[in-house]
């Protein structure tokens, strides 16, 4: 990895489910301490583009490189690769048999080979960096849905991530939950973390995104900064896009 | 509670609770009242019966009782210990089933195809059958000599039998873990065999817990089949006595004895409808 090369770099990337044609060829670099945030309709290929990244998804066509290096080879172990990456879901996907504790440490654990008192130690110093300190042993369905999501926040931080990949991490939330889960993500930013993040918060994206990329079935039609693509739009498409979030009241 | 407590009781609250308790105390007595009558009635309807006092003497004898049930007992001590074993191989045995049926290695095929089978096959016979073909047939290929235990071969059938219908439980529990938690246990760099193990397996055995003990109070009652092969269990035992005193006492003091397990069985099960139980 030579010093300067981009985190991570999808080139030309394309998957399709059966017939319907998720991405049609995506070119997206994202730079050390860069975050980016992806924005576009439901199903214009936000999630997708992301579970490719993290090898959840099996890419048809084009490559996608971590540090300069190929993750998407054949050859190439994915869990090797997902060890080196984090990924926040949507609905926290949280493991709900285990405590908030034993959530944060499975990776550190079983992943990445710590012992059971380091991990547990990693794991409490994680969770009371998210502000979960004295709820280690609550079980995900006695936390509130912002807890919740600090928690799976919290446990894909602590696998040291080159970059975190966040999937619309607020959309399940109750609006006044919203807030505190943004705040761990600035917090992440402001440490210098690398992250692509798929988003419906613009005034969020506006706030702390590097480059704003907006997705349209399946292709990036806009790249830059969030000043230029969220004010000064020039695809109709986009336009149209935050006109509709507009009238909606989300921005 | 201490904040509700603290709020005065308003006369309409009061009026609320007086009504609720009234409706309660109506339910209570409807449940008893018509209990009396339907349990009354049967017992009235069988108390008077012309037959019941010939039925009290060949069904209900304490003296039989008494003289049948040692040896009753000790038949189905036998039936403990083959279910036991017998339970603690399904268990095992139908749990791998499941895991190579689940298995998309391309190198598991061949054991894939042979499971299926398998559990195709071994649902598919009356358990009774399957009994009586490896009873007798193992024997007749005299592999092992002298011949194996009849019960040890009637364990072997029920173990054959149960296996396949448990697999299918299990398999059942795996699938409805959502899809989220394997893509989550991948996403913080589980392997696939960890993901398994550590997050889909505890969910999912959790979820079938109560339809694998409802399987278990069946085969605490098939095991009774193994005696049509020789062995002498409790129903076999209080067969014998049956048959040489022409009383079927001894038939209700082993029909006790399987209660005994299967009624606490039934109310674990009930136990774990409830909300999920403790990890760990």
């Amino acid at each position: 990895m030579s010093a300067g090369a981009p985190v991570l770099e999808v080139k030309g990337v394309t998957k399709a489910f059966g017939e319907r044609q998720v991405l049609r060829g995506i070119d997206l670099t994202v730079g050390e301490h860069e975050a980016v945030a992806l924005i576009g309709a439901s199903g214009s290929g936000k999630s997708t583009l992301l579970r490719c990244i993290d090898l959840l998804v099996e890419i048809d066509d084009g490559d996608v490189f971590l540090d300069g290096e190929v993750i998407t080879d054949p050859a190439v172990d994915p869990i090797a690769v997902r060890r080196r990456l984090g990924f926040v879901f949507q609905a926290y996907n949280l493991f709900p048999h285990m405590t908030a504790l034993q959530n944060v440490m499975i990776g550190e654990r079983y992943a990445h080979g710590a012992g059971k008192g380091e991990a547990e130690e990693r794991g409490r110093a994680l969770l009371a960096r998210f502000g979960l300190a004295g709820r280690e042993d609550d079980r995900p369905d006695n936390l509130s849905g912002g807890e919740q999501q600090r928690v799976a926040i919290a446990r894909a931080f602590g696998g040291k991530p080159r970059a975190l990949l966040l999937d619309e991490v607020t959309s399940a939330l109750d609006p006044e939950l919203v807030g505190e889960v943004l705040a761990a993500v600035r917090d992440l930013k402001a440490e210098g973390m690398t992250m692509v993040i798929a988003t419906h918060e613009m005034g969020f994206a506006r706030e702390f995104a590097d480059e704003v990329a907006f997705l349209h079935d399946g292709r990036i039609l806009e790249l830059g900064p969030p000043e230029r693509v969220l004010e000064h739009p020039e695809r109709e498409e986009t336009r149209r896009f935050l006109s509709r979030l507009l009238e909606a009241g989300r921005i | 509670m201490s904040e509700a407590a603290a709020i005065p009781a308003s006369a309409r609250r009061l009026e609320r609770e007086a009504a609720k308790r009234r409706r309660s105390r109506r339910g209570a007595a409807i449940a008893g009242l018509s209990s009396v009558i339907v349990i009354g009635g049967l017992a009235a309807l069988v108390l008077t019966s012309s037959g019941w006092p010939e039925v009290r003497e060949t069904f209900f004898s304490w003296s039989e009782f008494k003289n049948a049930f040692p040896e009753v007992l000790s038949g189905f001590w036998l039936d403990v210990k083959v279910f036991m074993g017998v339970e603690a191989a399904v268990l095992v045995i139908a749990l791998v089933l499941a895991l190579i049926r689940i298995s998309t290695t391309a190198g598991l095929f061949p054991l894939r195809l042979l499971t299926t089978v398998f559990v195709d096959v071994s649902r598919g016979i009356p358990t009774v059958l399957l009994v009586y073909l490896i009873g007798f047939g193992i024997p007749a290929l005299q592999i092992v000599k002298p011949a194996p235990d009849p019960a040890i071969l009637g364990a072997i059938a029920l173990t054959i039998s149960y296996s396949g219908y448990v697999s299918e439980v299990y398999r059942a529990g795996i699938r409805s873990v959502h899809r989220g938690q394997h893509d989550a246990a991948l996403a913080v760099g589980l392997t696939h065999s960890q993901a398994m193990r550590l997050v889909i397996l505890p969910q999912a055995i959790r979820r079938v817990a109560p339809p694998l003990l409802n399987d278990f109070v069946a085969l605490q009652k098939d095991v009774a089949l193994i005696s049509i092969i020789g062995p002498v269990e409790a129903f076999r035992a209080a067969q014998i006595f049956q048959g040489e005193n022409f009383n079927f006492t001894p038939l209700i003091a082993a029909a006790l004895l399987y209660l005994a397990i299967t009624v606490p069985l039934a109310r674990i099960v009930d136990r774990m409808g409830g909300p999920e139980g403790a990890v760990r």
